[in-house]
């Protein structure tokens, strides 16, 4: 994804990991946004629903999304 | 203690939310922080009416989004609320949501229901949700949630009547079942909640799910718990995914029926625009180090008048002590011991408040977490995270509470080398050594007509001390080994206006921490170091007087120079003389002698008493009075070979070392205390000091 882009979740491929994110709200069905990401291109910063968030690249990485 | 008619209220919700807000609100200077027992997580409680004849305990619990927590603070707040015999379990809780963000903030609230306790629910910013174009039935979110809902905002105070009544009234648990445990639980639920004793179904969930964070059982009972679970095969991670998907579905039916109007993204524009500049490749960096140097500028320039008085004040007070009170150890000890021991501590006060007023403005206004982010990656590299960033910079003032700020890293090993490192930061207690060394050694010379060469050896100073932090962190990240994750999933709040009033009481809040934590060591090792200092062989001691009257026949002094040399003899031929003059051949290399040495020794609990130390071994009498010292310096003749004493070598050396060096007992508490146990503090005293010989070594041989 690029910054401005926004895709729906479609699952997680790390599930220790997904605990905590779905807390945050990271739900699969909801779309996220890609704002922008920090200097060195990580982490990034991420809106899900009017959220603004941010993730690491790893973490960010073990979301999946639909095409 | 407690009051039984005395409600207990507990705060939570989500960070950011406005917790401390309210808090601050409803018990105003009314409050106190401690520590729970046996944690080291600060307790903030305060007491409040709710109305004519009932009172309230408040406490404000650390900031979580589920009951499954990460941290060492969200620990205690899911212990607490799941403990029901326990010291703190509440009456009734206070969820504090964020109106602009409600759905993430009812997560916790349904998980509270489930456990059947008496919740509030309170929406705060409802002037942002309204600006934002939000529009919700709370009548009927209160329906559908089965639980009291008051609006309040928490800035502005409003809304507090209605939210203390509806505390007052909320008895009874809601009656909603949100989360059924699935099926293949049952049993293992079952057997749990008939052992425990428990009322909900969802308390024994929580047993099964997470025995190891809740602290109050028993080993036997994780025991048991364990048994049950392996007997079903229970595995925690695939139930709390799907707990919180059902949670969420819940949720976004109850706010589909609520909202009438949701809120647009429209309000956030200005934020938005200004993420685009505070956390750009270039402009994101240059800001944050200006602020850095503000922050520097200020804890430093405006910190100095206020400590300037402090400093004249103790000394004034302890003088005249030292005339009015009699003679005796006794009244030695008060007005020379305690007295500018107590001075000692009270002096870093100023720099402490100015640097917590800069770091709680940067939180409040939602700066930090952008800094957080912007320092992450590079952080990462040595082994520490974005979170790290705030501790380091704190330990510029002081590491006591720059180490108590790491217990917002969650993770272990990023915490750990946090701590390890912070300390070489070079904190405000170094600083009167530096500033009489460097002035002693550096011409006062401006280069170009504009920079003076001894505010670079400064700059250069500080620098070493953060290389050497750095350094460290890689070499802690090579040799500490983790099989605990990382994370940096953090909320990056909208911009704000700082709340002045919160700024303030986080200032008294850290200050008060300082001087109770700190303020203890310091005054202890202080006593016994000056008993040290001014014990010796009573022989030797006794005879003092005539000794020194004897050397000095021929030399006509005054009285008060003639006071001044039997303070130096009797320093020199006290116990911490001799330990210094014992450990002459082990600094010799460094350049040092047993005059350094000594103030070495004394310097051993805080840093600073190395300015004292030497202004009375060389016969200076108790001045502070930097322009004396460094005459007196100047002028001392090394025996050996006839030259100044204080050579470029022999200060940087010194320079070197008070850079890297320990020297702070409290410091060592403070590690003590955060790591639980003596392992770190003593790896970190070894590891410091040697350090500090090496390098302080490496350079007087160098320039020698």
């Amino acid at each position: 994804m690029k910054p401005g882009e926004s895709a729906v979740i479609s699952g997680f491929t790390d599930e220790q990991l997904s605990v905590k994110l779905l807390e945050m709200g990271f739900l699969p069905g909801t779309v996220v946004r890609f704002n922008f990401s920090a200097p060195f291109g990580d982490p990034v910063c991420v809106n899900i629903s009017g959220i603004d968030l941010s993730l690491r690249l790893d973490e960010a990485s073990t979301i999946s999304i639909l095409d | 203690m407690s009051n039984p008619h005395r409600l207990k209220i507990a705060l939570v919700g989500k960070p950011n939310a406005g917790k401390s807000s309210l808090f601050n609100r409803l018990t105003g200077l009314n409050q106190k922080i401690g520590n729970f027992p046996g944690i080291t997580v600060d307790k903030r409680t305060g007491f409040c009416h709710l109305d004519e004849s009932t009172s309230a305990e408040v406490i404000d619990l650390p900031g979580i989004y589920s009951l499954y927590p990460r941290t060492l603070d969200e620990k205690i707040v899911v212990e607490i609320l799941t403990d029901k015999k326990g010291e703190y379990f509440p009456d009734r809780i206070a969820v504090i949501a964020d109106a602009t963000n409600l759905k993430n903030c009812l997560l916790l609230l349904t998980q509270l229901i489930d456990l059947g306790l008496p919740v509030v629910l309170a929406l705060n910013m409802m002037d942002l949700a309204a600006k934002s174009g939000l529009s919700l039935d709370v009548k009927k979110l209160s329906k559908q949630l089965d639980v009291p809902v008051v609006m309040i905002n928490a800035r502005q105070g409003l809304g507090m009547e209605d939210f203390k009544k509806q505390l007052l009234l909320a008895t009874k648990p809601s009656q909603r079942k949100v989360f059924q445990p699935l099926n293949g639980v049952t049993k293992a639920l079952e057997e749990i909640q008939n052992h425990f004793h428990l009322s909900t179904s969802y308390e024994a969930f929580q047993y099964l799910q997470q025995p190891e964070n809740l602290l109050f059982l028993t080993p036997d009972d994780r025991t048991f718990i364990k048994g049950v679970a392996k007997e079903q095969n229970f595995f925690p991670h695939k139930y709390q995914g799907a707990e919180t998907i059902h949670r969420y579905g819940f949720i976004q039916s109850v706010l589909d029926a609520v909202i009438i109007k949701s809120a647009g993204q429209e309000w956030k524009g200005v934020s938005n625009r200004l993420d685009k500049i505070l956390t750009h490749k270039f402009w994101g960096y240059f800001i944050f180090f200006v602020v850095l140097f503000l922050i520097f500028q200020s804890v430093f320039a405006l910190a100095q008048i206020p400590m300037d008085a402090i400093d004249r004040g103790f000394a004034d007070l302890s003088t005249f002590l030292n005339k009015r009170l009699p003679d005796g150890p006794l009244f030695e000890l008060i007005s020379s011991g305690i007295v500018p021991g107590i001075g000692g501590i009270i002096i870093f006060i100023p720099q402490i408040a100015i640097l917590f007023a800069f770091i709680s403005i940067l939180e409040e206004t939602g700066y930090m977490s952008r800094v957080v982010f912007l320092m992450d990656k590079i952080m990462r590299r040595v082994g520490m995270s974005g979170r790290s960033v705030v501790p380091l910079m704190s330990g510029l003032a002081c590491a006591i509470p720059a180490i108590m700020a790491t217990r917002t890293i969650d993770n272990w090993k990023d915490r750990l080398i946090t701590i390890f490192v912070t300390p070489l930061m070079s904190c405000s207690a170094r600083l009167p050594v530096f500033t009489i060394l460097v002035a002693l050694i550096v011409p006062h010379q401006r280069v170009l007509g504009l920079i003076s060469l001894q505010g670079i050896a400064l700059m250069g100073l500080y620098l070493l001390g953060f290389i050497g932090a750095m350094f460290s962190a890689l070499l802690m990240k090579a040799i500490v080994k983790t099989t605990e994750r990382s994370y940096l999933i953090m909320e990056m709040p909208t911009y704000r206006v700082p709340k002045w009033s919160n700024v303030g009481l986080t200032i008294l809040e850290k200050t008060k921490t300082f001087v109770l934590q700190a303020g203890k060591i310091i005054i202890a090792v202080s006593i016994i170091l000056w008993v040290l200092a001014s014990y010796g062989p009573k022989e030797v001691m006794d005879q003092s007087r005539g000794t020194v009257r004897a050397e000095t026949q021929n030399l006509n002094l005054t009285e008060a120079e003639f006071e001044n040399r039997v303070a130096a003899y009797k320093l020199e031929h006290s116990y911490a003389g001799t330990i210094g003059k014992w450990m002459e051949p082990v600094i010799r290399p460094l350049g040092f002698d047993w005059k350094i040495g000594i103030a070495l020794v004394t310097s051993f609990a805080a840093r600073e008493v190395f300015v004292s130390t030497i202004a009375t071994i060389y016969s200076l009498g108790s001045t502070d009075d930097h322009a004396t010292i460094m005459d007196r310096l100047k002028d001392e003749i090394d025996p050996e070979t006839g030259g100044p004493r204080f050579t470029p070598a022999v200060g940087f050396s010194l320079l070197v070392f008070y850079t890297f060096a320990m020297q702070c007992m409290s410091t060592l508490a403070v590690v003590k205390r955060e790591t639980k146990g003596w392992k770190w503090p003593l790896l970190q005293l070894v590891y410091m000091t040697g350090l500090a010989y090496t390098s302080a070594l490496i350079v007087y041989q160098i320039l020698s």
